[in-house]
């Protein structure tokens, strides 16, 4: 097995004097999608945060075995890190395509407007909606932006917080098969906070459960799924 | 009848000046000359609030700054008068993008208060040390327009000088709005504007797109001043006056909107300018802008081209 694309050793963050994560060990392969259980308050959104430099931070964080911890979020971005964040994910007074833009701010390639062009076919309702105030869209269609808006970034790591947020329950399933045909083509990693357990759990390859700011349990998606405490706390049944 | 000219009587409005076809006529030039450089430093004031949501105090001060090296380049140096505001915009840039890596950078940009207080300091520090290096004597600065009227009616003229003081507005809100729109910087600038957040997460470095608005509108803003010394003296405190001016003009446009920073200015001149004329009122001048400002925040908080940000849920 080769190295872990994104490895995560002993990281512990705080906002202020609140310590939030207190030493978490993860990994996750390339072109692997992991996902990140837990409770209110467990830490899964400190971590993305964390992996960001959103947040202040002790411990190792290596992506493609290049040190991250100390580097600034605009450094981290432009190592190809891509971040959906929690909620409002997009830049409400700029229109949908100025969105996507500002998602390629870091990029100087010629291929800017041809990915656009992917993400409107791939979304054909922000097409429609190109020259609409991003605010002005609906709360699933904010959710489409702001994951097309980070794959602008053409992310090697793509980090999803809460993709299925305020989302139906058929559109969060057909958001995450669009993710997964996204991973399958590109190979791009991802990390996923989710409420949603089972569905996360069905697209995902590995799963690791966070508890007060503690790694509880990991292991391959399926065991964790098959996991009685798991079924119990996540799964409801 | 009697009621009216008893109204009339109160205010000291004499009806032959009320008929004056000409007088109006000059005071509506006057207005918009005024007007155009209350509507460049409100421009300069909108585009920091757009960016971090709060009022610059500082920005008459640094304008200030750019007026009296603009007035060193051309008086004391005898460079042509449109090269010495041009470097002064420069220079006032430089200071400006110094004083907000120092002064501004420190604080978190989402906390307002400590953010205002800190430009009320730095309003008091720039003039007061303007007014230690150079002084309180009142000193004049050439426009750089020429002088006379190429159309008179009477008393009402219309300067180069009104003319170029609009044009050069119009100018300015030209380039902005190319530069906000179709450059890069300009993109980064208005996405730290919208979500502080995701601008940082696509990768845009947020304090020196912040300071390069500081800038911007000290450049935009020492302009303005360079449209309104002419026609008043420069000394320490010209541009608290006009900063006083030029926030009822912003606050009139809505605070966000460069479009209404100008109508607001042209609205304020005129306002002013009629308002002191025929209601005799040159001692309240001040007050008039105040007066604009109450009854904005009360009847019409956003203004009238402010936006109620669109935000469906």
């Amino acid at each position: 097995m080769s190295a872990p694309y994104l490895e995560v050793a002993g990281l512990r963050a705080a906002y202020g004097d609140i310590q939030v994560l207190h030493g978490i060990d993860f990994s996750v392969a390339e072109g692997q999608i992991a996902v990140i259980l837990g409770a209110n308050g467990a830490g899964k959104t400190t971590t993305l945060r964390a992996l960001c430099a959103m947040v202040s931070t002790q411990g190792s964080i290596r992506l493609a075995g290049e040190e991250l911890a100390g580097q600034r979020t605009a450094d981290i971005v432009r190592r190809g890190v891509a971040h959906v964040p929690q909620g409002r994910g997009t830049f409400p007074d700029l229109s949908v395509e100025e969105n996507l833009m500002a998602g390629a701010y870091v990029r100087s390639d010629a291929g800017v407007r041809a990915d656009m062009e992917q993400w409107f076919e791939t979304f054909p309702v922000l097409g429609e909606r190109r020259a609409q105030a991003a605010g002005s869209l609906s709360g699933g269609e904010q959710q489409m932006l702001a994951i097309a808006r980070a794959l602008m970034l053409r992310p090697s790591l793509l980090l999803l917080d809460e993709p299925s947020l305020g989302l139906a329950p058929m559109i969060t399933r057909s958001l995450f098969e669009q993710l997964t045909a996204i991973n399958a083509a590109a190979g791009t990693t991802m990390l996923v906070v989710e409420q949603n357990a089972s569905l996360a759990l069905g697209v995902a390859d590995v799963a690791y459960v966070l508890e007060a700011g503690e790694v509880a349990l990991s292991g391959p998606a399926g065991e964790l799924a098959a996991d009685a405490n798991v079924r119990r706390a996540y799964l409801g049944y | 009848m009697q009621v009216l000219a008893s109204v009339l009587g109160v205010f000291d409005i004499s009806l032959d000046k009320l008929s004056n076809g000409e007088l109006w006529l000059a005071q509506f030039f006057r207005g918009l000359s005024d007007g155009a450089t209350y509507a460049s430093v409100a421009l300069a004031l909108v585009m920091i609030y757009k960016s971090t949501g709060f009022i610059n105090f500082a920005q008459g001060s640094l304008a200030l700054l750019g007026v009296y090296l603009a007035y060193i380049f051309s008086v004391e140096q005898g460079l042509p008068v449109v090269v010495a505001v041009l470097c002064a915009m420069v220079a006032s840039s430089a200071v400006a993008m110094l004083v907000e890596r120092v002064f501004i950078r420190p604080f978190p940009p989402d906390h307002v208060l400590p953010l205002v207080i800190v430009t009320l300091g730095l309003l008091l520090i720039i003039d007061s040390a303007v007014g230690i290096v150079w002084g309180f004597r009142t000193r004049s600065l050439p426009s750089m327009f020429p002088s006379g009227a190429p159309i008179e009616w009477g008393i009402a003229q219309l300067t180069w000088r009104t003319i170029g003081n609009l044009g050069t507005v119009f100018a300015v809100v030209g380039l902005l709005y190319l530069l906000l729109s179709r450059t890069k910087v300009g993109l980064a600038f208005r996405a730290v504007s919208s979500n502080l957040e995701s601008a940082r997460l696509v990768g845009i470095r947020v304090g020196p797109t912040l300071g390069f608005g500081w800038a911007l509108a000290a450049a935009i803003g020492t302009l303005g001043g360079a449209l309104v010394v002419p026609d008043l003296l420069l000394e320490p405190s010209i541009m608290l006056r006009v900063l006083i001016f030029s926030l009822a003009a912003a606050a009139l446009g809505g605070l966000d909107s460069m479009v209404g920073a100008v109508l607001g200015g042209l609205v304020v001149g005129l306002a002013r300018n009629l308002l002191v004329t025929f209601l005799d009122l040159s001692e309240l001048a001040l007050a008039t802008a105040v007066a604009v400002i109450l009854v904005v925040l009360l009847v019409r908080p956003t203004g009238l081209f402010g936006s109620t940000r669109v935000e469906r849920v």
